[in-house]
Order: structure tokens, then sequence, then C-alpha cells
């Protein structure tokens, strides 16, 4: 069974069909990569499955439990982690801090008035950020990271409640081309190792011809193509939207 | 009632409409480009009835009075331009709330100064020269003046309205309104925009003001009572319209009207006046607004969200140093009463200082890691004034029961409308928590039956052992040091944190399972429950509580403690509050001018150190010692 289903999504504003009919799914520990150009509709696909957007019309099926309309919140718990285009952490706290508080949130300890904060689950956040490399960063203030760096703290929250269903917007935009690449690797290792199903949108085609196990493309909307690396590069209506405007695969990197 | 009668209020209502018109405009127009809520636009507009009464009583004549109120209007723009050039310009980048509070240190400076040259009495201006008379309408009379006021609102409405879709000046300002960065990119040069705008501003509220001159007296208290209404038409209405603005006011103006015009009426088992509910009206039209319609009226969402806030360090457990200090202040406190032996006064000014620092911590608590800008935080010092004063004098309830009690009944009053609150953010959040202080004033002013009304609840005396000060000082001191421990106690497990996570972040703290208006909204509760101590030991500290300690003045204090102390560190409200409290007495028995003398220091810190005293404090030790300074 799928872990996610999405099944004739679309979702307007305003009279633009940002998101139009659309469906896919994602397969137990897939690598799926969401690409097409700026405006296609990625970030508001991203949107309706993690909860932040309502769908106009279509399903979405975590499981087979439909989870269209549900508040992020709700969405987190049934194991949907997700990071932001534009990344958001917790400025004013540590970067052990951040990934603490969704431990203790995933520990529904939210609520917890009287011990110490800093001192829960702070092993098993260390962990998560070895894993994402930026363990020697603990204890600086998040505020004070590297764009980059933010992007990783980001990876280590999202995986603190051990999800099955990761959402990546961009997860690498703003980075250097090594940059990229590097984090990418360690996403797939990561997911590999834990068998965690990602959604991820990602401009460099490179990136996304050598790790996604799969390729869907979207344009003004629509899904226009659904396959693997050979087949999307090949799929003539793919050519069109990237090369149809003059541009190449790798240009449309921004 | 008579219809005819209700048709008439209705004009009336439509001429006081007027005066919130000009007000609200110009308070709109000013944030709208500049993002500043100028508390001080209250002052301008008093400022403008006094220049006008002066001019047409100096002058004389219908030029003196006509010709004054046009040289006024512009006397106050420039007025209004010298404070922009003087002072705002210093602050544009400054936390939002460090503006709220310069503008507001204008206030006192402004109404000092009108003290100074004008004296306290209220000053009546002539009738207007060609519009003494009054015109026979609905089978009453109503002054030709009020008619003319009638007019000159939409008039001046179209004007502007023309003024800004038609002119250069007017299309820079709603670009700026929407897009700031816009207009730098036009290349325009923003300190002239902001000074014109500024000034444009301040000579509507100086031309409303002026026009009142032949209806209502010069009064002293009008910048309070003008700048409460003027917020409340602009929240209305909706932020940076000035369309809007008139709309909002005409609805208000009307409902209060409305209420006059019923009157009292019978409704079988309780008899109601209606004409009192005018203190309230506004407020509740502006609460449901709000509710319905987040933005106002015709408002829109605020575009940029500006974060030109200084960024907040994590916080840190105390320090050694800072938990000697804390112990050392401790001893020197319960020593208090040895050491004042031969001076009471001390101990009854402690007692204060001791109410102030409870106070102005619980409104740190959601200020501060919360990020809830309370404007209203004397509804829940009032509600447990009024509960510990009421139980002990209606219920027979002990003084201890009474004080445990009234944290209560302020937690309940927090709870109702904390959950309205925390919809909102920002500016109208602001709003609304003072439209519900305002409610719970005027509940208590106008319930006469329940609470004495304008008198209040006397005789609320501590039992013995508690009737001697030193005593009652070490108990207020009991009460003070465990509340601040509890509170601190919160802020660093992991609701505190939660808190944080939703001011910082709300898009991430709720993709973490984190139900931010809840959490949010817990703890505005546990904010009123705890600043409902304040208020309990209030009522007996004094002996009696009355609608005026819980007037919006006292909120507004307790803004410039928590700001003055430094938001953004735990320890800034203790410092802020003592600091402020001493001060205000201090300087009270000083001279006549004591709030001049108060604006002017609140403006110099400002100015000398924008993130408040504490705040400057740690800065200075991070320089020096180059530890790791955290918001201890
Ligand atoms: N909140 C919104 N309001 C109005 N239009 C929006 C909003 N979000 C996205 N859009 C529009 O929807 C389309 C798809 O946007 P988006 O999902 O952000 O694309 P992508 O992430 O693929 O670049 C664009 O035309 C964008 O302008
Ligand atoms: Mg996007």
């Amino acid at each position: 069974m799928s872990v996610l289903s999405v099944r004739s999504l679309s979702k307007t504003f305003g009279g633009v069909h940002a998101v139009n009919d659309v469906s896919f799914d994602i397969g137990k520990g897939e690598f799926l990569a969401l690409i097409g150009p700026n405006g296609a509709g990625k970030s508001t696909t991203f949107n309706m499955i993690n909860g932040q957007l309502t769908p106009d019309s279509g399903d979405i099926l975590i499981g087979d439990k439909s989870i269209a309309g549900m508040a992020p919140r709700d969405i987190w718990r049934l194991g949907v982690g997700r990071t932001f285009q534009v990344a958001a952490t917790f400025g004013s706290m540590t970067v052990v801090e951040n990934v603490q508080m969704a431990l203790i949130s995933h520990a529904r300890g939210i609520l917890g008035l009287w011990r110490p904060a800093a001192s829960l689950h702070r092993e098993r956040a260390l962990e998560l950020l070895a894993q994402v490399g930026m363990a020697d960063a603990a204890d600086r203030p998040s505020r004070e990271l590297a764009y980059g760096d933010v992007k990783r703290i980001e990876l280590a929250i999202a995986l603190a409640n051990d999800p099955q269903l990761l959402l990546m917007d961009e997860p690498t935009a703003g980075m250097a081309p090594r940059e990229r690449n590097d984090l990418i690797k360690l996403v797939k290792a990561l997911v590999v190792e834990r068998g965690i199903s990602v959604l991820f949108t990602e401009h460099s085609m490179d990136v996304v011809f050598s790790y996604a196990d799969r390729i869907i493309v979207l344009a003004r909307g629509r899904l226009i193509a659904d396959g693997n690396a050979a087949a999307i590069r090949d799929n003539a209506k793919v050519r069109e939207v990237y090369f149809g405007t003059g541009k190449t695969f790798q240009e449309t990197a921004s | 009632m008579t219809l005819n009668a209700l048709l008439f209020q209705a004009l009336n209502g439509l001429s006081t409409a007027s005066g919130l018109f000009f007000i609200a405009a110009g308070l709109s127009l000013i944030f709208g480009v500049t993002r500043i809520v100028n508390i001080a636009h209250g002052s301008l507009y008093m400022l403008g009835t006094y220049i006008a009464y002066s001019l047409a009583t100096k002058i004389g004549g219908a030029f003196g009075f006509w010709g004054g109120i046009v040289l006024t209007a512009l006397i106050v723009g420039v007025i209004g331009a010298l404070i922009e050039i003087v002072l705002l310009r210093r602050i544009y980048r400054a936390p939002e709330l460090f503006q709220l509070l310069a503008t507001f240190a204008l206030v006192l400076v402004i109404n000092d100064a009108t003290l100074w040259l004008w004296g306290p009495e209220d000053l009546l201006g002539p009738r207007a020269p060609g519009l003494a008379g009054a015109v026979e309408i609905f089978g009453r009379r109503l002054p030709s003046y009020d008619l003319f006021l009638i007019f000159i609102a939409p008039a001046v409405l179209i004007v502007l309205h023309f003024a800004l879709a038609k002119t250069r000046f007017g299309r820079l300002m709603r670009a700026a309104t929407q897009d700031r960065e816009m207009v730098g990119a036009l290349g325009v040069n923003q300190a002239v925009l902001f000074t014109s705008v500024f000034a444009l501003g301040a000579l509507l509220a100086g031309l409303g003001g002026a026009l009142q001159v032949a209806r209502e007296p010069a009064n002293l208290a009008t910048d309070l009572v003008a700048i409460g209404d003027a917020f409340v038409v602009v929240v209305v209405g909706g932020m940076g319209s000035i369309t809007g603005a008139y709309l909002a006011a005409i609805i208000i103006a009307e409902v209060k009207a409305l209420c006059i015009a019923i009157g009292v009426v019978n409704l079988g088992f309780v008899t109601v006046n209606f004409s009192k509910f005018t203190l309230v009206a506004e407020f509740i039209v502006m609460a449901i607004v709000l509710i319905a319609r987040p933005y106002g009226l015709l408002g829109k969402p605020q575009g940029v969200v500006r974060s030109v806030a200084e960024p907040e360090a994590p916080i840190r457990p105390a320090t050694p140093m800072l938990k000697v200090l804390g112990a050392v202040v401790l001893v020197l406190l319960l020593a208090l009463p040895l050491l004042a032996q031969t001076s009471p006064y001390v101990l009854v000014l402690a007692t204060d200082v001791l109410i102030a620092v409870i106070f102005a911590t619980s409104l740190h608590f959601i200020m501060g890691p919360g990020g809830m800008h309370s404007f209203g935080h004397a509804a829940y010092f009032g509600l447990g004034a009024y509960g510990a004063a009421l139980l002990v004098k209606l219920a027979g309830f002990p003084m201890l029961a009474a004080l445990f009690t009234a944290p209560l009944v302020a937690l309940l009053g927090a709870l109702l409308f904390g959950w309205f609150a925390v919809r909102l953010s920002g500016v109208y959040l602001a709003m609304l928590t003072l439209a519900f202080a305002q409610i719970v004033w005027a509940l208590v002013f106008q319930w006469e039956g329940f609470t004495g009304g304008s008198n209040g609840v006397i005789g609320v005396w501590p039992a013995a052992p508690f009737n001697k000060s030193w005593a009652y000082f070490l108990l207020a001191l009991a009460f003070t040091v465990i509340a601040i421990l509890v509170l601190r106690r919160f802020l660093f497990a992991p609701f505190g944190y939660a808190m944080r996570a939703g001011r910082d972040s709300p898009l991430r703290a709720e993709a973490i399972g984190i139900d931010v208006k809840r959490i949010h909204w817990l703890g505005f509760a546990i904010a009123g429950c705890v600043c409902g101590i304040a208020g309990g030991l209030f009522a007996f500290a004094k002996g009696s509580i009355s609608p005026e300690a819980i007037s919006v003045s006292r909120s507004i204090d307790g803004l410039v403690m928590v700001l003055l102390g430094g938001i953004q560190t735990l320890v800034g409200p203790i410092v802020g509050a003592s600091v402020y409290a001493v001060l205000q007495d201090t300087v009270m028995r000083q001279t006549e001018y004591w709030r001049a003398l108060l604006g002017v220091i609140i403006l110099v810190l400002v100015l000398a150190f924008p993130q408040g005293i504490a705040g400057a404090l740690s800065a200075l030790s991070r320089k020096l010692g180059r530890k790791p300074g955290g918001a201890a």
C-alpha cells in the first residue's frame, strides 16, 4: 500500500489554478522528486499535504486515512515531517533546543510546567544532530547559523518524530552546488536506513537525476509526467516545458 | 422614545463622528506609512482645541475663529513635523513597543506643557461666528454648528481621497502603505515622505481638535480619551484606510447615540439605563468587528511583517552571580522592616514596588516569551482587586482567603478574554486587549449596586497581624517571590519554550505538533491569574479599590515598566517595575509637572537604551566579561 496517495488534488487562488487535478502515490521508502518550473504549484502541493492549505477538491490519504483539510499539527502526529522552502526554526533557542522541542512535542510533553525543557530528550536530540552533521553547533543560538546549516537543523527536527513520510520543499535552496549534493546524499542515506518515504523538490537536475527513485513533473498546476530519470529525460512534454522556453534543465536551477 | 428623538440623536451622532474621524484618519495615515502607532495623536488633537481657543479669544471675531481654526491646523501640523524630525526619526528601526513607549512619553510631556501654558481650568471657546444659531429639526433645535460639522467630515474625506488618488505624493503614500521596500526602490527620499505624512496626520488631528472649540471646552483629559476613541475607530475601520475610519466613526457614534436615545428601559424584571452603555459601546463594537474581521472593516492583512527587533538570545538558567545577587536583594528586603523603622513610608512605597513587580512580571510573561503585546493588563489587576475587595465586603471572606481567591477571579476573566485575544496578533491584539480592559473598567464604573461605582469599594483593610505595614510588606514579599519563581520555572519548562516557539515561528511550531493558539491562550490565562495576585495585594494595601486604579493608565504603566527593564530579559520586568515605581513616586513628590519629567526621563531612556535597562546592562557585561551572556 502507498504511504501517501494524492487523488485529483486541486487548488485555485483567485482564478489561478495553482494545482489542477493532480494525482500521484509514494510507495514505502521511495525517494520521489517533484519538479517543475517556478510557479508550477509545487509548494502549493506541499502545503496541502501538510495541512497548511485546504484543497478545493480531491483527496489526500496517508495509508488509508484521509487527511485533506486537517491541521498541520495533526498531520504531523500521523508521521509526516516537513522542511520549508524558507527555513523556519526557533531563533531564540539553541540548535539542540530546536530539536528537543520536536522531541518533547512528540512525547506529548509540551504542557509540562515544571521540569526544565533543556534537560529533556537532550541525548536523543544530540544524536539526531550528529546524524545531520551538526553536533558541534548544538549549543549555539540557531539564529547565528549559516542558511545551509539551518536547513540541516530543519532536517534533524523533521526526523524527530520518526516520520514515515518526509516533505522537503527545496531543501537545498540557497546552497552552493557542492553543499546541495552533500545534503541530498545525506537525506538519501538517512531515509534508506530508516525506510522513510520522501517527497522533495529540487531545482538542480543533476541532483534529481542522480538521486531520485522516481520523478513527477508539474507544469502550470498539472501533472505532466511520472517516471524514472530516463523516462523523464526523454519525455516530450517535459522537454517542451523546460526546453520549449529556451531553457535547459541546468539553467532552471535558481 | 419617539422616532423623532431617535432621528435627532442620530444627527447628533453624526456630528460627534466628525471629531472622531479627523483624529482617526490622521492616526491611520501615519500608521499606514510609518508603521508607528502614535499614542500622542490624542495630545495633538487636544492641542488643537487649546490653540484654537486662544486664537479665537485673543484675535476675536470671525477671523479669529475661522482663520484661527485653519491656522491651528497648520500649527499642529508643524508641531507634528518637528516631533517626527526630532524624535521619531531616531526610532523607526527600534522595536515596535519602543515606539509606543516614546509616543506615550510625548503624551505626558504635551499634557504638562498644556497645563503650564493654559492652566488647569476647562476653557470654553466662543460660539462660531455666523453659525451661532440653531435649526429646527425633528421637533428639536440642533445647533447650526453641529450641522456644519456633519458636512465637514465627509468633505475632508473626499478631498483627502482625491489628493491620495491623484497626486504623486498620494501615490507614494499608498505605495508605502502597501510595501515599504518599494519606496526605497523608487528612490524616494523616505525621510521627506515620513515627515510629510506625520505633518499631515498631525494637521488633521489639529483640525479636528480646533473644530471642537465651539462645541466642547478644552480639557486636559481629552488626550487619553481621544486616543482611546481613535484607536477603536482605526481598528474597526481597518489600519491605513481613511474611508474605513469614516465608516467606523459613524458606526460608533451612531451606536452611542442610539444608547442615549433608548435611555432607561424597563424590561419588566429589571430596569436598564442604556445611556450608561455609551462608555462600553464602542469597545463592544470593536470586539465584535475584530472577531469577525480581524483586520477591520476595510483593512487588509498587514503586508510585510516587520521584525526589526534585535533577535533574542537563548534563555539560560541564572548564573551563580545572578543567584547571589538575588539572595542579597532578598535578604535586604527581609531586613527592610528593621532598616526602615524611622521612616514608615519606605515600607508603604516598598509594598507598592512589590505589587508593581508582580504586575510587570506577569505582563512580561505574555509580552516577552509569548509575543503578545497586551494593552489591557489592568483588566486582570482590576478583577483581582475587585475580586478580593468584594469577597471581603460581600461574602465575608477573611483576608488571606480573599487574597488566594482573587487570582482565580482574574484567571476566569483572562480565560474568557484571552480566548478571543490570541486569535489576533500585533497591533490588533493590543487594541482588543485594551478594549477588554475598558469593558472591565466600564463594568465596575457603572454597576454601582455591586461595585460601588465611581467611589469604588472602601474599608478593605488587612486583618491582624497584617495591619502593621511591616507585616503586610513581608506578606507581599512572600507573594512576590513565589510569583516570580513560579513564572520563571514555567518559562524554563516545555510550556514556556512552546510559548516562545509559537512566537518565533508559528509555522514551524504547528509543523511539530504545537497548538500555538492554545499555548498562547493558556499563557494569557496564567499571566492574568498572577496579575490578579497584584490586584488583591493592592486592594488591601490601599484599603480600597476604585475604577481609577484600574484605568488605561495602569495598563500603560505596566508596558512602560516592562520596556524600561528590557523585554528580552527575564529580570527586566523586575528592574523596570522597581525603577518606574520609585521614579514615579519620587518625581511625583518633587514637582507639579511630574508627568513631563517622567516623560522626558522615558524619552532619554528610550533613546539611550533601546534594549531596556537590564538589556543594556547584560550587553555591557557581555562586552566586559566576554562571557556567554544569556537572557537570564
Ligand atoms: N497564497 C497564495 N495566494 C495567491 N496565489 C498563490 C499563493 N500561493 C501560490 N500562489 C500562486 O500559485 C501558483 C503556484 O505557486 P507555488 O505553489 O508557490 O509554485 P512553486 O512552488 O512550484 O514555485 C503561482 O502562480 C503562485 O503565484
Ligand atoms: Mg515553491
